[in-house]
């Protein structure tokens, strides 16, 4: 079962990797706001070359 | 940093989206969707009738399975997350994809895995580890690709518009960084020949590492690109934020932090050590919560919109494909847990739960994406929303008539092979009545794959005549304010430059993998602790080594599993419970994971020479009733002795105790070995001159299996037992 001594160490490697990620989002104020993101990523953006284009509804 | 700052300092930037490469994904995916659907169901009709092989050794179900699942999880899966993450992170950080001909060379490449690894498995070069088939050149071209999508993730997200990270984008970096991982670890081989390679690992270690991967394929590339795949276009479908954006926050996190270690559920009763089968077992059952959490928030984000479910495909998949997505990882911890394991580990009751994951999950999930995406890129509306619908019916009726046809088969015959009657014999003390009695499920799940296959048929032709309605237009421009001009943070110079250079952003992004993967590779390459020093076990004569490729080449691992667990059912059917040391000198482990056939551990010794070639010409003339193909070219075509001592030697350099000597004479060893099996069976009646033929060193490694595990037992080195694995 050596091959523990592998899987462990890049287990947590990946473990690590996941926590780092997440205290650099937590530091870069990405979850300061639960709110807003969830609305607004449904705003369409506008073309600016085009008129009258709206999402097209099925 | 607020919106208002960015709307006071930030620059207006123009910019638009590369939607030509999601458009290739998508129709790449939908032309191997339809291959691997295709095969899936031939193979589904193998198992009913063994005509259905046609007698073709390219077409054969060991050599076909291997090519189904890779089709449907690397070609038709793998071409929509493509696609899907492209469009969607586009859109999500307000930015052009950060390269495109990286993009384009990532497609053509992919293709070209998918089109020469495809061929490859037909023509039987193989791996022998589930999922993770296709031979090293493939291995390193999977790589190169990853690595460039990976590279596109992060390189469109130095250049995001939009600060903060949406929840979907979290879920697709940690696709891109685990896969790339998981994948790089497994394929550790050292090459033998351009098409043949062994890996580094043996036995119980290889066991561990392939479903350490195997599991987390499932896990980081059918399940967590499409949770974010969910997260972007549920909401999006439905014109509502998503039900809790904090759960999907906490959803993500715990999922991710859980996933990697559920791998060992795979290897309950094995000879893997107890404590890490429990672990396995506990992490699994944890990920119910994670798992439930965010099939929930999917579901509620549809709340006030049901209405729209009924009348939209789009969402009528999406919500069809979460509602699928939920009962499948209620039912995947169900079978961790060790005791449910017994009974449905080895059978068909595995196969129904995959196929409610990648059918009901994934392809539901694409159709529902798909049929978002299309009308939208295309610039056009979809052609006919009741062929869609009609594509759903069918498709949702053919699932549930293979998942409960799989369930009943799985269940049955699990119960039938561990049935004891009062005096403590087998009640089905031969294999056969245990197969025969489900082949009528096998017929009702075949035709729930055809119901499938016509469904897929029907989007194939509503997207075609789709796309072909589309309206030529210019690409739409969007503009948006610079993030990097809002608030200029300490370094942002250095991402900047970076930014600019994408040729040197690439080569520093690979080097880093590529120096990750040496530290992984130095450690196991010169460590021969993977060796028991003293052990019972001799290591494959030179024709049982041809032998056992033979066996690799003919996908048997598909059908036959060599794991004797420990109950006493299985002691009494098949022998003394696997060691774990009996498997020191396998390269790669063939534990397999359905018992389609019989379990193969201890058939060494069990049958003469002549049993197996008649079994191998025509299985029904020794086991009337059995579903195996017949596989009488073994006995025309010549096993590969050019490469013997280039496989002996690389196996000695993996530390097998092989002597220069029995390396040199390894092909005259080969010889004589055959010779002796040919003798016996042409004193047999065997008129034909096979003495160099496939069939004798695939006879020579079936005879070797458990032999030197009984002949311990004889000698009483290991005690003969059915309980506990040592």
């Amino acid at each position: 079962m050596s091959i523990i001594y592998i899987l462990a160490p890049i287990a947590l490697f990946l473990g690590l990797f996941g926590v780092a990620a997440f205290l650099w989002a937590v530091n870069k104020g990405q979850f300061d706001d639960l709110e807003t993101p969830a609305n607004r990523m449904l705003i369409e953006d506008e073309p600016i070359n085009k008129k009258n284009n709206k999402g097209k509804e099925l | 940093m607020s919106t208002e700052q960015v709307s006071h300092q930030g620059e207006m930037e123009q910019f638009s989206y590369d939607d030509k490469v999601v458009k290739k994904y998508i129709l790449a995916s939908l032309f191997w969707g339809f291959a691997a659907l295709l095969a899936g169901v031939t193979i589904a009709f193998q198992l009913s009738s063994w005509k259905f092989n046609f007698g073709l050794e390219w077409l054969t179900f060991g050599r076909l399975r291997p090519l189904h699942t890779n089709a449907a999880i690397f070609a038709f899966v793998g071409n929509a997350i493509f696609a899907g993450v492209f469009y969607s992170l586009q859109r999500l950080a307000k930015a052009r994809l950060f390269n495109s001909f990286m993009a384009n060379f990532q497609f053509w490449l992919w293709q070209l895995i998918i089109a020469g690894g495809g061929l490859s498995l037909l023509l039987g070069y193989s791996h022998g580890k589930e999922y993770a088939e296709l031979e090293w050149p493939f291995d390193i071209a999977i790589a190169i690709a990853w690595v460039l999508f990976g590279v596109n993730i992060l390189g469109t997200l130095w250049k995001r518009r939009e600060k903060h990270i949406y929840v979907a984008i979290w879920f697709y970096i940690s696709t891109f960084v685990t896969v790339a991982v998981l994948h790089i670890v497994n394929s550790i081989e050292i090459p033998v020949s351009l098409m043949k390679s062994y890996p580094v690992y043996a036995g119980v270690q290889d066991a561990l590492v392939q479903w350490w991967y195997g599991h987390n394929a499932v896990a980081f590339f059918l399940t967590t690109p499409f949770l974010g795949l969910m997260y972007y276009f549920v909401p999006k479908a439905a014109n509502r934020p998503v039900y809790s954006y904090r759960l999907s926050i906490i959803h993500f996190w715990s999922l991710i932090f859980l996933y990697i270690w559920a791998g060992p559920h795979h290897l309950l009763y094995s000879t893997l050590p107890e404590w890490a089968q429990t672990v396995g077992m506990v992490f699994s059952v944890a990920l119910w919560a994670p798992s439930w959490g965010g099939m929930i928030n999917g579901l509620l984000t549809l709340r006030g919109a049901w209405d729209k479910v009924r009348r939209d495909p789009v969402l009528k998949f999406l919500a069809t494909a979460v509602t699928f997505y939920g009962m499948a990882t209620f039912e995947g911890p169900l079978m961790s847990i060790k005791s449910v394991n017994h009974l449905a580990h080895f059978t068909d009751w595995v196969v129904g739960h995959v196929h409610s994951g990648t059918i009901g999950w994934n392809y539901m999930m694409v159709a529902g994406i798909f049929y978002f995406m299309i009308p939208r890129i295309w610039n056009t509306t979809l052609y006919s929303v009741k062929l869609a619908n009609l594509q759903f019916w069918t498709a949702t009726i053919g699932l549930l008539m293979y998942m409960m046809s799989m369930w009943t088969a799985g269940i049955t015959q699990g119960l039938m092979w561990r049935a004891l009657d009062d005096g403590g014999r087998l009640v089905y003390p031969q294999f056969i009545e245990t197969v025969v009695k489900i082949i009528p499920m096998y017929w009702v799940r075949a035709f729930g794959g055809v119901l499938i296959l016509i469904g897929f048929m029907f989007m194939l032709y509503n997207i075609f005549k789709t796309i072909q309605q589309a309206k030529k237009e210019e690409e739409p421009v969007y503009q948006a304010p610079a993030l990097s001009s809002a608030k200029p943070e300490a370094h942002a110079g250095t991402h900047r430059k970076l930014e600019g250079m994408p040729m040197v952003f690439t080569i520093l992004a690979l080097l880093a993998i590529l120096v990750g993967s040496l530290i992984e590779l130095v450690p196991t390459l010169t460590s021969h602790k993977y060796l028991a020093q003293k052990t019972f076990m001799k290591p494959y004569s030179p024709l049982e080594l041809v032998g056992r490729d033979v066996y690799i080449k003919e996908g048997c691992y598909v059908c036959h599993s060599q794991l004797v667990r420990p109950s006493p059912d299985e002691y009494i059917r098949y022998g003394t419970v696997s060691l774990a040391e009996e498997h020191v000198y396998d390269r790669p482990f063939q534990w397999g994971s359905r018992r389609i056939g019989p379990d193969l551990a201890r058939v060494g010794g069990k049958y003469n020479h002549m049993w197996h070639y008649k079994h191998m010409i025509d299985p029904r003339a020794v086991t009337p009733g059995s579903i195996m193909p017949v596989y009488d070219w073994l006995e025309t075509k010549k096993y590969d002795h050019k490469t013997l001592r280039k496989k002996m030697k690389v196996m000695a350099s993996l530390g097998v105790p092989y002597s220069e000597d029995e390396i040199d004479n390894a092909i005259e060893n080969a010889k004589a070995q055959a010779m002796g099996i040919a003798n016996e069976l042409s004193e047999s009646g065997v008129s034909k001159d096979i003495a160099d033929k496939e069939m004798v060193a695939l006879i020579a490694y079936l005879q070797k299996l458990g032999a030197d595990v009984k002949q311990a037992i004889k000698d009483g080195k290991v005690i003969d037992k059915a309980g506990g694995a040592e």
